[in-house]
């Protein structure tokens, strides 16, 4: 066997043995909207909020959520905070919610007085590496998932690696999907009033 | 061949983003001060927060040391770079590449001559462009010859 061709043989194989996962990055970014058929269950989890009221994600099952996973340490986090403020202001009534899960160690002695200070104005609650686990490890932030109405994962965002209309232009189109079936606005009454 | 195909695997799931290498011997006498450099690098696009970054929310880098068998005099970090990201409007106070931050041991009259190992603790919080890794504390040893 030639060099240059065992060379090729083991950068087949060691591609092939690094695309497993044990290799792979535990969450990946998977940038579009999957099809509804590729989507898969959102982990349940019950994690508490700010007053102390433990909250299922379960509990906003028809509705679009979107889930970010993020820390009061995390800067980027901080960029799309306001996005989500944004979304959940203009959406809220189309059957849309955000939810923030802080990773933050330090618990609610950070978080509360980060959440007033940005006057967040979705849920946030308190993660742990239980749930960070149930969903792919979250080693980075920031971690978002948008959800669809069946509760299912449609998409994953890792980092800041898409857009404030990025963003919008998926959550339009998961309200927009199960627009038929719910009676909310059509794509472009949603868009305009985004606007 | 198993072992070069595994090869590539390991060091991706064991490497970390801040390594720091394991410090020279320090020879010091009992009553007199001593330095110790820690010589840390971060991977390529990566930064740390500096010991003084400007938001009350970021995580600061923080070297500490167990307090036997030998006293911290001093530790100091090297000058902080401020460095301009897609995250923030403003420059943020880091460090990366390489960096060293020195520490001055002082050996207490009282010590036990012989080998010792010192321990620390250094916690960081990286971040790239685009996005930032939970905070992670790495423990350091520095052997000290005690005469």
């Amino acid at each position: 066997m030639s060099k240059t061709l065992s060379a090729i043989l083991v950068s087949i194989a060691v591609a092939a043995l690094c695309a497993n996962t044990a290799c792979s990055k535990a969450v990946t970014a998977q940038a579009a909207v999957k099809e509804g058929k590729d989507r898969k269950p959102a982990p349940p989890f019950t994690l508490k909020d700010s007053s102390g009221e433990s909250v299922q994600l379960a509990k906003y099952k028809g509705k679009v959520v979107l889930l970010d996973f993020w820390a009061t340490w995390c800067a980027p986090c901080k960029v799309e905070i306001p996005w989500f403020m944004e979304f959940q202001q203009q959406f809220k009534d189309r059957g849309f919610e955000v939810v923030g899960v802080s990773m933050d160690e330090d618990g609610w002695s950070v978080v509360k007085p980060y959440i007033e200070q940005l006057k967040i104005n979705y849920r946030i609650l308190l993660g742990n590496d239980e749930v960070g686990q149930l969903y792919g490890g979250v080693d980075s932030l920031p971690t978002t998932f948008l959800i669809d109405r069946q509760g299912k994962i449609a998409s994953i965002h890792v980092g800041l690696e898409r857009g404030k209309e990025d963003f919008r232009n998926d959550i339009v189109k998961l309200l927009e999907t199960s627009h038929a079936a719910s009676g909310a606005a059509p794509r472009d009454t949603l868009l305009a009033s985004a606007k | 061949m198993a072992l070069l195909l595994a090869t590539p695997c390991l060091r991706a799931q064991n490497s970390d983003v801040l390594t720091v290498a394991t410090p020279d011997r320090l020879s010091i006498k009992r009553g007199a001060s001593g330095e110790v450099r820690l010589k840390a690098e971060l991977r390529a696009g990566f930064h740390v927060n500096s010991n003084t970054p400007a938001d009350e929310f970021l995580i600061p880098l923080r070297l500490t040391w167990a307090k036997e068998p030998l006293e911290v005099e001093q530790i100091t970090f090297p000058k902080p770079q401020s460095e301009k990201y897609d995250f923030s409007p403003n420059p943020v106070s880091v460090f990366s590449g390489t960096f060293e931050i020195v520490t001055r041991f002082k050996a207490p009259p009282s010590s036990k001559p012989g080998m010792a190992i010192v321990t620390g603790k250094l916690r960081y919080q990286a971040c790239n462009n685009k996005e930032c890794l939970a905070p992670k504390t790495l423990e350091v040893r520095v052997t000290a010859d005690l005469q």
